[in-house]
């Protein structure tokens, strides 16, 4: 304890003091062509762990991420930030794995090179960075490959690769593993363990009970543009709140 | 069709006798041409690059208008810039009609929207799969730009070859401008035009047959450049 100096604390202080999360949203509202595909969300993310977001297919969820993540601008509500942080801080201190990967025209190596030098890493300690995450995701033997002629699980692991490489403080993922077989799967949930640990914020969308349950501290049910519940993960294993969640977890067609 | 057969081996002759005349006339078609692509693609490039991403009011008519305009008669072309490098045009005094660098200009301005236009295309294309990715990863303005350019780096040579095309093979613009002269202004084109009003249709197929052949030629290389391009594996 004694050896730490002032400036350290400080620095701890700071950093602490500047933290991204919790996030506040409010009534937030996306709207396009007269359609309400994101109705009045309001919620609060904590700062660590898992939080996933789930719900049927077209219930908003990936709209939803991309909105919380500055992609689209909201038709009405606010993503409130802790921290007091400028708009271009906190758009440095997030990531996403998008959906549908997108991946630049050139090696494995050069899209993570190409991350970690926009977000201003410089020349000795960009490529350590590099050698480090292609190692951690297990990407070594990939490094040289086109990423145009990667298969599905390798172009989701690149692009998980890339979010990661970056340092982020929190990453969106949607259904990052979505495709995968089991032992892809498994390895992404590896990975995504490791970042938790290392006490980065996940925010994933997940069509799979099981995998929240491995990985998620609390669930976002996403229905019709609006959250039916937002609960911790047992609770919602358990005893989901909504009717929609209950019949999603049963394997049910909910109707309204 | 032994017309056709006549007019090869008589073009294979004057290409294998390396005739002066003619090495003379492909020289100055390959110089105006190339010059005009590549003054075409400097301006064109960039443009295009930047209705793809910009936002401005009258975005969606400027891209009518230069789509219409990459269909613009090459004899119309050539009228407007004789118009203006004529004795009592506005230009006049730069004493340039019928001079290559009058067919330059006049080509230049015949390729220019199909560089725009189809760089444009591409371009937004490429940004229509990119965008959000390059946001989230901070990457704005410029250095967006610069990345969707390296991204279509290899469609754009197609666009610099239709350019080309179209430059190499017009002849209603060189003609006004340039006005035929021999050993000033000749090229394959208007030699071509000229052989065939003296009825020299058989000397016409040759120079005909040696247009394709270049044609064949320039793309036949940047096919080759395309393939072994050290980064090819990578597209
Ligand atoms: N750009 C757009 N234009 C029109 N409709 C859109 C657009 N983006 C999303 N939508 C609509 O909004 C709704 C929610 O889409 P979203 O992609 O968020 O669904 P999702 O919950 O992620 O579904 P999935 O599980 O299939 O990924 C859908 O009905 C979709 O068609
Ligand atoms: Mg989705």
């Amino acid at each position: 304890m004694l050896d730490i100096t002032a400036a350290e604390i400080d620095g701890k202080l700071a950093d602490a003091k500047s933290s991204l999360l919790p996030l506040r949203v409010d009534d937030l509202v996306y709207e396009l062509n007269g359609v309400r595909i994101i109705d009045g969300v309001t919620l609060r993310v904590e700062p660590t762990g898992c939080t996933a977001i789930m719900g049927y297919n077209g219930a908003g969820k990936s709209v939803l991420v991309r909105l919380l993540h500055g992609l689209l601008t909201p038709s009405a509500g606010s993503c409130r930030w802790a921290g007091n942080l400028s708009a271009s801080e906190i758009s440095r201190r997030q990531s996403m794995v998008f959906q549908v990967p997108v991946l630049l025209r050139r090696s494995v190596e050069a899209n993570i090179d190409y991350a970690l030098s926009k977000r201003g890493f410089k020349a000795p300690e960009r490529a350590r960075k590099l050698e480090a995450i292609l190692h951690e995701t297990d990407l070594l033997k990939l490094r040289k490959r086109p990423a145009s002629v990667l298969s599905s699980g390798e172009r989701q692991r690149v692009a998980l690769c890339r979010a990661l490489a970056v340092e982020p403080e929190l990453v969106f993922l949607d259904e990052p593993t979505a495709s995968l077989d089991p032992a892809a799967t498994a390895a992404i949930e590896q990975i995504l363990l490791r970042a938790i640990s290392a006490g980065r914020k996940l925010i994933m969308v997940s069509q799979s009970v099981g995998q929240v349950q491995r990985l998620a501290r609390d669930v976002i049910f996403v229905h019709r543009g609006r959250i039916a519940e937002h609960t911790p993960i047992e609770e919602f294993l358990t005893t989901p709140r909504s009717a929609a969640a209950r019949a999603f977890i049963a394997g049910e067609l909910f109707e309204e | 069709m032994s017309d056709f057969t006549t007019a090869f081996t008589s073009a294979i002759g004057l290409i294998a006798g390396f005739d002066t005349s003619l090495i003379e006339i492909i020289g100055l078609s390959l110089r105006v041409s190339l010059s005009a692509v590549i003054i075409g693609t400097i301006i064109g490039l960039p443009l295009g690059a930047a209705i793809a991403v910009g936002r401005f009011p009258g975005r969606e008519l400027l891209i009518i208008v230069v789509n219409a305009f990459m269909g613009l008669p090459p004899v119309v072309v050539g009228l407007i810039v004789y118009l203006q490098l004529s004795k009592s045009g506005p230009f006049g005094w730069l004493q340039i009609l019928y001079t290559p660098t009058a067919m330059i200009i006049a080509q230049m301005i015949l390729v220019t929207p199909i560089v725009i236009a189809l760089t444009r295309q591409f371009i937004e294309d490429a940004n229509a799969d990119y965008d959000e990715a390059l946001r989230s990863l901070g990457v704005h303005g410029w250095a967006k730009l610069v990345t969707l350019i390296t991204e279509v780096r290899y469609s754009l040579v197609t666009v610099v070859l239709a350019a080309f095309g179209r430059a190499i093979a017009e002849v209603g613009a060189v003609i006004i401008v340039g006005g035929n002269i021999n050993h000033v202004t000749r090229v394959m084109t208007t030699s071509i035009t000229l052989e065939t009003s003296k009825g020299n249709l058989g000397l016409a197929l040759a120079l005909g047959v040696v247009l394709m052949l270049l044609a064949l030629a320039v793309n036949a290389v940047a096919a080759t450049v395309r393939r072994f391009a050290p980064k090819a594996a990578y597209a």
